[in-house]
């Protein structure tokens, strides 16, 4: 892909690698970033950036399409919509499809669906066949077919001396794994945190604990095997220390956090809102200022939207039965600005946690504002106000929390390769 | 009028003062059902369908009769054994059964806020006579009649629930309901069955029996929820109903007046001993029976009430 040589100017440049937040200019040319604070080389076209803000585009990792199996819920397509309107430039797609992407045939039958979304795709598989958590998948044949981590999603298996071989096996080819840290067992048909709230509700509960188990049993996994490991989302503070420990330690452990344990919490479900179901599900706002925290401290590296597109019918259900999971493309970069408007975050740290650390765990070369990296760039302003209509968004799927709320944030534009995917 | 709400769905959404007046006009309907004619034709002309997800035998019959003794139309849906085993979703039946225009619908789920969800998506009154394990609000008033009745009030009572809280909608709607009339609040359970943070809803907890029960007034004892149970919450029946099983010997520790109440169907001998159930000086069960079909016809009058209310002003709204 080839495209022309555009020179943004008056541009508040947010450069999550030196952490600052500047007016100045960026050059690029044939799809990467060829100059900062430079002149305008010749031929090369102006684009006034207002003073709006200047950013390497969001690296999502843990996007749900639909693809193969669920497309009415998701396509490429309308991801890829969705996408690019969010100021999300590379989704890292989920395995946890219909059947599961555990064999390099379907591997390959994705990547050349992928085609159809305007930004840029990765894909990760199954780390165990049919994500049934027994035996490992073809991980060497699943590398070489483009395969950047291996996941099971949110099924973890209860069989550790099965996980100990995949994970043996998977750090002898140098692949990231990515676990959910939940116990299985005390997590058994729960709807909600155990507590107040779901007491309160006649919810079935889980204990937060159950985090720290699972996150505990991973985790010594990690030291046994040295396994190169990415925890999805740790969601209470009780998970902290853990995994404070595991990097103090030395072992190649990350974190992520969703958007949606961040930005709401338990009460946040009301009456029976299914639209606030989660996995895991909402935490207290203990939780969710610890979590802030993290991220502020760079303890957690990587926030995604766990975007998880679910269907009317599955959502108008009770509480027990309906989906868990919500659409989180559009909602990503305004929700997050939430907490740069709270001044919990600024914004060189909130694009280390959704473009620079993401893109460096799976090796990517975007997230970056610096010479020779791609010109993967979102341009927003953090300022605009709006109400957020759910059926204006551009996924398939409308189920967002965030439904009727007053957001804080605009993507005016997107680019990927240097192209402009989207124009707002 | 001090009762404005379109539907029951909890004691949670109800003020002090719309407890009372459901209270005060239950107590009219208590006289009513002693009488040898009951009829009243507060609900003439409304038609009333009475949907049960989950099976119950008790609680439907008290809301039949309590229609039918208010001159409504009551239709029962099994729909255990109906199209809901086909697949059909719950909304779908609700939908419908709104076509058909009931004037009430009386709703038991197992999922905890069923009820609610149905109630968004209907035109008439609804009436949750139990969901999951949220709450059944006709229970809560129905022991808050009792009580007030025996009791000779409903405020600064001492009053202790026993047994499986953890399973149980009526200890929540109870827990409500109590604590809303200022009363003081203990629950007895063995820890297995007592809900996450219920230590911030403003009540005693207690893990030993005869404890719990110094000086209370009012002895509330749950059924053990064996259906509910996935196993392993206790040793065993007897064991429970060594520690936890109410019998003469444990209840005097209690109030020498102290009343004994369960929502019912009873497990005998294993929540509570046989005799002490029948021992008409200090059980009050076969009475919550009783209060329960005069409860029932006050929710059901005061819902009619504010329906005809507002079915009225529509009209009005029309005709301009």
């Amino acid at each position: 892909m080839t495209s022309m040589t555009l020179h943004f100017t008056n541009a508040r440049l947010i450069n999550p690698e030196s952490g600052t937040d500047e007016i100045g200019s960026l050059t690029i040319d044939n799809g990467v970033i060829v100059a900062l604070d430079d002149d305008a080389p010749a031929g090369a076209t102006e684009v006034d950036c207002g003073g709006h803000c200047l950013a390497p585009g969001i690296v999502d990792i843990g996007v749900k399409i639909g693809e193969p199996g669920e497309r009415h819920k998701e396509s490429f397509r309308s991801a890829g919509l969705a996408a690019s309107a969010g100021g999300i430039t590379t989704m890292v797609v989920r395995p946890d499809t219909t059947p599961s992407i555990d064999t390099p045939e379907v591997l390959e039958f994705v990547t050349r669906r992928a085609g159809e979304a305007r930004v840029r795709i990765r894909h990760m598989a199954a780390l165990t066949k049919g994500r049934l958590g027994h035996e490992m998948t073809e991980i060497g044949f699943l590398l070489d077919a483009g395969a950047v981590a291996f996941t099971d999603v949110f099924k973890v298996s209860s069989d550790t001396k099965a996980l100990s071989r995949a994970f043996t096996y998977a750090r002898s080819l140098g692949a990231l794994v990515i676990g959910h840290p939940q116990e299985p067992g005390l997590s058994v048909g729960a709807a909600a945190t155990s507590g107040k709230f779901a007491s309160l509700r006649g919810l079935p509960g889980v204990s937060a604990m159950a985090e720290r188990i699972g996150l505990d049993r991973d985790l010594g996994l990690v030291e046994m095997t040295g396994v190169r490991y990415h925890v999805d989302q740790i969601t209470t503070a009780r998970s902290l220390p853990a995994l404070e420990r595991a990097k103090a330690n030395g072992f190649d452990v990350t974190a992520g956090v969703s958007i949606h344990h961040l930005t709401l919490n338990e009460i946040d479900v009301g009456d029976y809102r299914t639209f606030f179901k989660f996995t895991p599900p909402l935490r207290s706002e203990e939780d969710r200022m610890a979590m802030v925290q993290a991220v502020a401290e760079g303890l957690i590296d990587v926030i995604g939207s766990f975007h998880t597109p679910a269907d009317e019918e599955s959502k108008r259900l009770p509480f027990e039965e309906a989906a868990s999971g919500a659409v989180g493309l559009e909602t990503l970069l305004p929700a997050a600005l939430r907490l740069y408007h709270a001044g919990q975050l600024d914004l060189p740290t909130l694009f280390r946690a959704l473009s620079l650390n993401s893109s460096k765990r799976l090796g990517l070369p975007q997230g970056r504002l610096s010479v020779g990296a791609p010109a993967d760039l979102v341009l927003f302003d953090p300022y605009a106000p709006y109400l957020l209509d759910r059926f204006k968004l551009h996924s398939k799927s409308k189920n967002t929390p965030f439904d009727g709320c007053r957001m804080e944030g605009k993507v005016l534009a997107t680019y990927v390769a240097g192209q402009a995917v989207y124009q707002g | 009028m001090s009762f404005r709400a379109r539907h029951l769905l909890g004691i949670e959404q109800l003020s002090p003062l719309e407890i009372t007046t459901i209270l005060d006009l239950a107590d009219r309907y208590v006289d009513l059902n002693r009488r040898t004619v009951k009829s009243s034709d507060a609900l003439a002309g409304l038609t009333q369908i009475n949907m049960f997800f989950e099976n119950s035998t008790r609680t439907q019959a008290s809301f039949e009769l309590a229609g039918k003794r208010l001159g409504a139309d009551v239709m029962n849906m099994s729909v255990g054994s109906s199209s809901v085993k086909k697949g059909e979703t719950l909304i779908d039946t609700a939908m419908t059964l709104n076509a058909m225009h009931p004037d009430l619908l009386v709703v038991r789920h197992g999922a905890s806020g069923a009820v609610n969800l149905l109630a968004s998506k209907v035109n008439c009154a609804v009436l949750n006579a139990g969901d999951g394990r949220h709450e059944h609000p006709t229970q809560a008033l129905l022991d808050a009649l009792t009580i007030r009745r025996a009791k000779g009030r409903i405020q600064r009572l001492t009053i202790a629930i026993c047994g499986d809280i953890a399973h149980s909608r009526v200890a929540r709607s109870n827990l409500i309901l109590l604590g809303k009339m200022e009363n003081r609040l203990r629950l007895i359970a063995p820890p297995t069955l007592m809900p996450a943070g219920v230590e911030h809803f403003g009540c005693e907890l207690y893990d030993d029996m005869r404890k719990g029960l110094e000086g209370a007034d009012v002895v509330m004892m749950l059924r053990l929820q064996k259906e509910r149970m996935d196993g392993g919450f206790i040793p065993s029946e007897r064991e429970y109903y060594h520690r936890y099983g109410l019998d003469a010997e444990k209840l005097s520790f209690a109030k020498p007046d102290a009343i004994v109440m369960h929502p019912g169907p009873m497990n005998r001998g294993v929540e509570i001993d046989g005799e002490l159930a029948d021992d008409i000086n200090r059980s009050v069960i076969q009475d919550q029976v009783e209060m329960g079909v005069a409860v029932r016809m006050a929710c059901m009058d005061l819902l009619a009430r504010n329906l005809r209310a507002e079915r009225g002003r529509a009209a009005v709204g029309t005709m301009v």
